[in-house]
């Protein structure tokens, strides 16, 4: 290995991220080239004083601030959720398809209890005859019944008729 | 993030307690800037929430939440430069309020001894400018590489670059380190 090449695996020999093979041929490089020794130590005391920066706590209202600032977001809403029911709709929905099953499943109501029909069934010849006499045609030609009033009239007309 | 995509508000927030300290502290190293930093990281976090009925997953969720991240505070960076470039040269030189935290959080309680802490403060701020002086897609990667331990794979989609590119910037941001570092990587030396 060139000492160009070690350019690019220097940083990775020396914070242990090189493969198995290419860390044995570093190291083979290394024993033979004091100049690159040398930039492996330097680039390690490098990455040592790093660590000596601190770190620093973010301040106790940072997670405040964040949660403030996603719960003042507005709402998003896609055109796909105008088919999405609120709860309310899908419950009166819902109410209205059972109502509408219950009633549906419902025998129909009859204003006639079973007496009234039992009734009906035993005065039927009666109620047969009363159909043919209501639409009877001859009675329609009978002349309409007079009113009290003429009754007088009626009777000097029979009086002229029988004299 | 498969139940935060299913509506579970829970899953977003063990998300968000799981990855903010990450984070935040990419950002801080980024923008150098607690503030700014925390900001960009809500922001982060609102994206990830806005867009949580498009994941798909096809990475690492990782790769994704540092790649928001990444450009977040690559603008940013950029951003500030040109408004660093407006503000007037002549502007009073102050001390930078952030050393000043850290140095409360982290050396006080630790290091009785003021000559000391000194010494470490000092060895601080000449590692972060040290990071500062990189060109900013150099620092990402440094950052995501070192701190966050993202394998070359994962930090090339985050950066948008080939696994050789991002090998071959890795290198260049470690010997700017290496020279802008030189009086320590000694110390260093002669220590081990």
């Amino acid at each position: 290995m060139s000492c160009s090449r070690m350019e690019s695996k220097i940083l990775g020999f020396v914070d242990g991220r090189l493969k198995e093979g290419e860390r044995l041929e570093m190291e083979k490089h290394l024993s033979a080239c004091a100049a690159c020794q040398l930039r492996v130590n330097q680039f390690r005391a490098v990455n040592s004083l790093l660590d000596e920066l601190p770190m620093i706590e973010p301040s106790l209202a940072f997670d405040v601030r964040v949660q403030a600032r996603v719960a003042a977001e507005p709402v998003k809403q896609s055109w796909w959720a105008w088919f999405t029911p609120s709860p309310r709709v899908a419950l009166a929905a819902s109410m209205l398809l059972l109502a509408t099953v219950w009633l549906g499943s419902r025998p129909p109501d009859s204003p006639l209890s079973a007496d009234d029909i039992e009734n009906i069934n035993q005065n039927m010849p009666v109620l047969e005859n009363y159909d043919v006499i209501s639409d009877f045609g001859p009675l329609s030609e009978l002349p309409q019944p007079v009113q009290a009033e003429d009754n007088n009239d009626a009777n000097q007309n029979q009086n002229q008729i029988q004299n | 993030m498969l139940d935060v995509k299913a509506g579970d508000e829970q899953s977003f927030a063990l998300l968000l307690h799981r990855y903010r300290s990450p984070l935040v502290n990419f950002l801080y190293r980024m923008v150098r800037n607690r503030e700014q930093a925390e900001d960009l990281a809500q922001e982060v976090f609102l994206r990830v929430y806005r867009a949580r009925e498009e994941y798909v997953p096809s990475a690492k969720f990782t790769t994704w939440l540092f790649r928001i991240a990444t450009n977040l505070a690559l603008n940013s960076v950029r951003d500030n430069r040109y408004q660093r470039m407006e503000i007037s040269l002549d502007a009073p030189v102050t001390v930078d309020a952030e050393d000043g935290e850290e140095k409360m959080l982290d050396v006080a309680e630790k290091h009785p001894n003021i000559e000391q802490h000194l010494v470490e403060d000092a060895r601080r701020k000449m590692i972060r400018r040290a990071i500062d002086k990189l060109p900013e897609k150099q620092r990402a990667a440094v950052l995501l590489h070192k701190y966050q331990e993202l394998d070359y794979g994962e930090i090339s989609k985050i950066l948008n670059c080939s696994e050789s590119a991002l090998k071959s910037l890795l290198f260049r941001a470690y010997e700017a380190l290496r020279v802008e570092l030189a009086p320590l990587v000694a110390q260093h030396g002669k220590v081990g």
